[in-house]
This record gives C-alpha cells, sequence and structure tokens, in this order.
C-alpha cells in the first residue's frame, strides 16, 4: 500500500517533464532520466476478430496441454501423449526387425485400438477448456471483449479437435517414418497414412464436439469429466456387445447399424466406406445407404456439437 | 511494436463533446421484474458514480451499455455509437470490471492481463508491455508472477481493474469496486478510480450501494432506484450535505463530554447535531479533523469514536433531499 502511495506522489510530480523516450511536443521534455513515466496511452493498431479468436485457439491449445499452467495440470496430457506414442514406438521396433511388408496394426485402426487412452484424454481435458472459464466467471471478461460467442465456440472447439488430431496423428506420423526407414513400399504407405489422417480429422472433431458439449453443460470439472467417459466408454462398449450379439444371432443389419451410436464406431464406419480403409468393425454399415448415412450423421454430429455450444453460450453472455 | 508512448495532459480527454454514455428511455424487463425503467441519462467525461441499492438495476445497466443485452424499449450509446448495432466496437473501447470474482487462480496476474490484452486486440508485443504497465499503475509488482489463487481480495480487485484498463479503453465501466475490501483497501481503490478519470484520461462509470464513497471520487452521480432515475447531479450538490464526522467522547467526572464538546466546537463556528450521545459535526474542511481532535485534548475528554459517515440511499428518499441524520449508519 505504502508502495502505491510513494508512486503515486512521485509520479505526480514527475508528469510536468513527460515521457523523455521521444521528443516532447510541448518542448519541455529532453531531461535525461525517466523518473516515472505515467500513464501511457496506447495508439498502436487494435487488431481485429481473426487474430483475436486466433490467440484464443493458440492460448486454448497449449492448455489443453498444461503449457502455462501449473506443473500439475502438464501430468495428465504429458502421460496420456505418452501412452499413446509408446506403441507406435514399439510397431515401428518391431518393423525394422522383421520382414513385414506392411503395418502390422492398420493407421486407420490406431485410434480404435488405443480409444480407451483418447477418451480419457478428452474427457480430462475438455473441461480444462470450457469448465475453467465458467467456474471462474473468466467467460464475463471475454464476451465483454470484442470476441463474438461465435469466435469464442469456434476457438475452443478448434483448439480442442487440434489437439485430438496432435495425439492420434504424431503416433501415425511415426509408424509412417518408421515404416519408411524399413523399407516398407512407399506409394501405399502414403495412401495409407494418408487416409488414417483424414480418418483422425473426422475422429477428431466427432470427439471434441462431444466433449465439450458435455464439459461446457456444468461449471463442475469432476462432473463434467465423468459424463464424457461414460458417454464414450459406455456406449463403445454396449455398442459392440449389441453387435456381436446380433451378428451371432445373424442379424446383421442391426450389428452394422448399432455402430451409429458410439463416436468411435461412427467414425470407423464412416472412414471405411469413405476411404476403403480397413475396419474393425465386426459388421459393417449395411451398404452404400449405410456408409452415407454414417458419413451425414457425423457431420450432423459436429455441426449439432457446435449449435448446442453456440446456443449454451448465447444464453451465458445474457446472462 | 505497437505502442508509442505518449502523454497527454489530464485536462484533455480523448472525447471532448461527445456525451460518453447517453441512455434514452431505456427500458429493460425481464419477466418477474423491471430492471430498468424508462431511463434517461446522460454521462460526460472524468467520474461518474452510480448509486443504487442492490437491485436497482446498475448491473443491468452496464450489460446493456457492453451490448450484452437488448434493451426491451428505449436506445443507449456509448461513446458516440449505438450498443444494439456497435456492441463489438464499443467493447473494443471500453474496460469492464464485474462485481463478482472473476479471475482463473492458476495462472500469473501478468499472463492473466496479457492474455486479456490480446482478446482486445493488442498484438503480443504490446499486449505485454500494456500489462507490465497496467499493473504497475493499479499498484501490483512483485506478486505479478504468482499464481492468482494465492492473492487477497485487494489484490484480487487490483488485477480485475488491470485487466479492465489493458487495452487503454476509452471508458471504464467498474461494478462495486470496492465490495469485500477492508477501509484501507477501499480508500486505495478509490484514489486509484480517482487518478484512472483524471490522470489517466479515461472516463469511469463506478458503480456502488453506498453515496458517501462514490462523492469522494465523482464528478458527478447518477442515483438510481427500482430501475428509475432518482437524481442525476454534479457530486458538489451531494456533498454539501453528506460530509460529516461521527464523534462520541466520554464524560468528565463531573459534567458530560458531548454537551461540553458541543459547545465548545459550536463555539468555533462548526454546524453541529446531537444524536443521544452521539455528535454529529458538519466538516467545514480538512481544519475540522485536527480542530475536533484539539477541542477533545484540551477539555480532558477521551475520545471513543471519530468516524465519516457513510449515507445510505435511505436518505436520499427524505423529501428534504438526503439531510444527514444520526438514524443511519455510521
Amino acid at each position: 500500500m505504502e508502495v502505491t502511495r510513494a508512486d503515486l506522489s512521485k509520479e505526480t510530480l514527475d508528469k510536468p517533464t513527460g515521457n523523455t523516450s521521444r521528443p516532447d511536443s510541448r518542448g519541455r521534455g529532453e531531461s535525461g532520466v525517466i523518473h516515472d513515466i505515467g500513464y501511457r496511452h496506447f495508439t498502436g493498431e487494435r487488431l481485429g476478430r481473426g487474430y483475436i479468436t486466433r490467440s484464443l485457439y493458440v492460448s486454448s491449445l497449449r492448455g489443453v496441454f498444461g503449457l502455462g499452467r501449473s506443473g500439475k495440470s502438464k501430468l495428465l496430457p504429458l502421460l496420456l501423449s505418452a501412452a499413446m506414442l509408446l506403441p507406435a514406438l514399439v510397431i515401428v521396433a518391431i518393423i525394422s526387425i522383421t520382414n513385414l511388408t506392411e503395418q502390422p496394426l492398420a493407421y486407420s485402426q490406431y485410434a480404435v485400438a488405443l480409444q480407451g487412452i483418447v477418451a480419457i484424454f478428452v474427457a480430462a481435458q475438455s473441461p480444462q477448456l470450457v469448465s475453467h472459464d465458467l467456474r471462474f466467471r473468466t467467460i464475463t471478461l471475454y464476451f465483454a471483449r470484442p470476441l463474438e460467442r461465435v469466435d469464442y465456440v469456434f476457438a475452443k472447439y478448434a483448439a480442442l479437435a487440434s489437439a485430438l488430431l496432435l495425439l492420434i496423428g504424431v503416433p501415425l506420423l511415426v509408424l509412417y517414418l518408421g515404416g519408411m526407414l524399413a523399407g516398407l513400399p512407399f506409394g501405399r504407405q502414403t495412401a495409407e497414412f494418408g487416409g488414417g489422417l483424414i480418418g483422425a480429422v473426422i475422429l477428431s472433431l466427432l470427439l471434441a464436439g462431444l466433449g465439450l458439449v458435455f464439459a461446457a453443460l456444468t461449471p463442475r470439472r469432476g462432473f463434467a469429466v465423468a459424463i464424457v467417459i461414460v458417454v464414450l466408454l459406455v456406449s463403445y462398449g454396449a455398442v459392440n456387445i449389441v453387435s456381436a450379439v446380433a451378428y451371432e444371432e445373424g442379424n446383421l443389419e442391426l450389428a452394422g447399424w448399432i455402430y451409429l451410436f458410439s463416436p468411435v464406431t461412427l467414425y470407423d464406419g464412416a472412414q471405411t466406406f469413405l476411404l476403403n480403409t480397413p475396419s474393425g468393425l465386426i459388421q459393417q454399415p449395411p451398404g452404400t445407404l449405410g456408409g452415407i448415412v454414417f458419413c451425414l450423421f457425423a457431420v450432423f454430429c459436429v455441426i449439432g456439437a457446435f449449435g448446442i455450444l453456440l446456443t449454451r453460450y448465447r444464453r451465458m453472455a445474457a446472462a | 511494436m505497437g505502442v508509442v508512448p505518449e502523454v497527454r495532459p489530464p485536462d484533455s480527454p480523448i472525447v471532448d463533446d461527445v456525451a460518453v454514455i447517453e441512455t434514452d428511455r431505456l427500458t429493460k424487463r425481464f419477466p418477474s421484474v423491471t430492471a430498468l425503467d424508462d431511463l434517461t441519462i446522460d454521462v460526460g467525461t472524468g467520474v461518474t458514480g452510480l448509486v443504487g441499492s442492490n437491485g436497482a438495476g446498475k448491473s443491468t445497466l452496464i450489460k446493456i451499455l457492453l451490448g450484452l443485452q437488448p434493451a426491451t424499449s428505449g436506445g443507449a450509446r456509448v461513446l458516440g455509437m449505438d450498443v444494439t448495432t456497435h456492441g463489438s466496437q464499443i467493447r473494443g473501447r471500453v474496460g469492464y470490471m464485474p462485481e463478482h470474482d472473476c479471475l482463473p487462480p492458476d495462472v500469473t496476474a501478468t499472463e492473466h492481463v496479457v492474455h486479456m490484452a490480446r482478446i482486445s486486440g493488442l498484438a503480443p508485443t504490446s499486449a505485454r508491455e500494456r500489462a507490465a504497465d497496467t499493473l504497475r499503475h493499479v499498484g501490483l509488482y512483485e506478486e505479478r508472477y504468482r499464481p492468482i489463487g494465492g492473492y487477497s481480495t485487494g489484490m484480487k480487485q487490483r488485477v480485475k481493474l488491470a485487466q479492465a484498463l489493458a487495452h487503454d479503453p476509452q471508458l471504464v465501466l467498474l461494478d462495486e469496486p470496492t465490495n469485500g475490501l477492508d477501509p484501507a483497501g477501499r480508500d486505495d481503490m478509490l484514489d486509484l478510480i480517482s487518478r484512472i478519470g483524471s490522470d489517466f484520461g479515461i472516463s469511469v462509470l463506478v458503480t456502488s450501494h453506498l453515496l458517501g464513497e462514490l462523492e469522494r471520487v465523482s464528478d458527478h452521480v447518477v442515483v438510481l432506484d427500482g430501475g428509475r432515475l432518482l437524481r442525476s447531479q454534479a457530486t458538489r450538490e451531494f456533498t454539501r450535505k453528506t460530509q460529516v464526522l461521527s464523534v462520541e467522547v466520554t464524560d468528565t467526572d463531573d459534567r458530560r463530554g458531548d454537551e461540553v464538546l458541543a459547545a465548545a466546537l459550536a463555539a468555533d463556528g462548526l454546524v453541529i447535531r446531537h444524536d443521544g450521545r452521539l455528535l454529529h459535526i458538519d466538516i467545514a474542511d480538512d481544519e475540522t479533523y485536527d480542530l475536533i481532535r484539539d477541542r477533545v485534548v484540551g477539555l480532558g475528554l477521551g475520545l471513543v469514536r471519530l468516524q465519516q459517515q457513510r449515507h445510505h440511499m435511505a436518505e436520499l428518499f427524505r423529501p428534504d433531499g438526503g439531510e444527514p441524520d444520526g438514524g443511519d449508519q455510521g
């Protein structure tokens, strides 16, 4: 408190000399020592929506991995990223000491095989992105600035989707580069890797939407984590069980359609139809119609999630 | 390098002739309550106090001025821009300090203010410079490198103020900035607000439910009651009526202390009212405090209480326009 007062009186005394870092327009200020330059107005450029949205996107993306936050919040994303990467490294090691001519685990199936880790990542890190702003009411400060609600939702959505794409894409890149070094056929590998990446984009968009919608429902982080975990893991388990039973019973239609109702199987069905990648599903969505429905439903989910978030924040900002 | 240093003398604020805030028959109805009722006010440069009890419509007015809530009817302009069509531009040139907590606990004050400056459109380098500047101006030094979670209420209020100033706004809207502060912190915050209006050349709209604290720093006071305009006038007119000290003294062995003191002070030309054992004394000037102290000592009395009165809104409802009396809290 004393410091403030001292600072205050000093500034008052020094004010007439003005700022000495440039010639004083009133012709008084060429003294050599800056005691206190007082309040300076900002006369630089004020950047627009694009820059503002990008700033929020970058800080949010860093936030997903705990960068710029406490050491504790870096731990989980780091562990999960390592867990995603480890199998890729093991596979590369296996390829390089054996004579395999193709990847033992298809690019398109990597995220499916490790969907548990991806699910935990989404569940743990989406609340980090949105519940945090709601819980501490920082959201008020955002909306009192030239940041539109749609920009906020877009930045957060893009940040989580990008984080997931990194989480899934980096191991794929490791697989690809490792495969190249081990002398796997270039053309085919590149095509499959490309397909795997496109699939990863689809999955990232789907999971980011789902994670954010549930996380934005509640300012309570633990609650949000639990809901997202349940929705992802339970739906995945349930869908697979129903499909397996239906398959055994000979109901192939149901066995294929039921995959619509879990994000990871929806992704698998859509990418198999779109990119003709190897599939992990027991039964594919029935025919061309099934494939189209899976793709459209995936698009619908992403747009729907964005819409729900927008509605949610429209209410928030007015409150 | 976005910041071009510039010192503007306090007597030349950015906006000279444009009214900073104008509302025209502004009305906001919620399903169960009318928050603002046919409100027409005109706020100029400098510090303006917006006074009203809880629920008088202060926060609703701020939300409408920021373009975050639509008005039910009527209109408002901020810095000459219409709130319904130019919300984003207004928010680019206005700073807002909310009443409630709004700071993330796990980042440092510097990181938070830099981030908020960028969200207001300042390039990274400018944002860092502005954050350092504003944090220094609000009186946060080494603490600004520590996570906000460990701050006292007073420090948090300073960070909230700093983020509102980070982008060098032309107008700041401060919602109950003294809430939760102890008397010393309250004084510091009021000093800061006064400096923002005079030294920084930034217009201020500051709300409070206490008229007493706003009249100290405001050039103009607007009083709301139940969403309606009760009064809008220059502070001087309020001040004349409300600068009052409450004094309580011990008795001597043979005489009542308050009577002796009242007689002595009346001889000095001060205006005094009795309220039981309390004396309410109009403050003539800064000398009044010393005079009272010297008289108390001179008469051999013990000083139990010497307190500046804060007047509640209730006084303004009285037909005589707020003459203080002893019934109100001190």
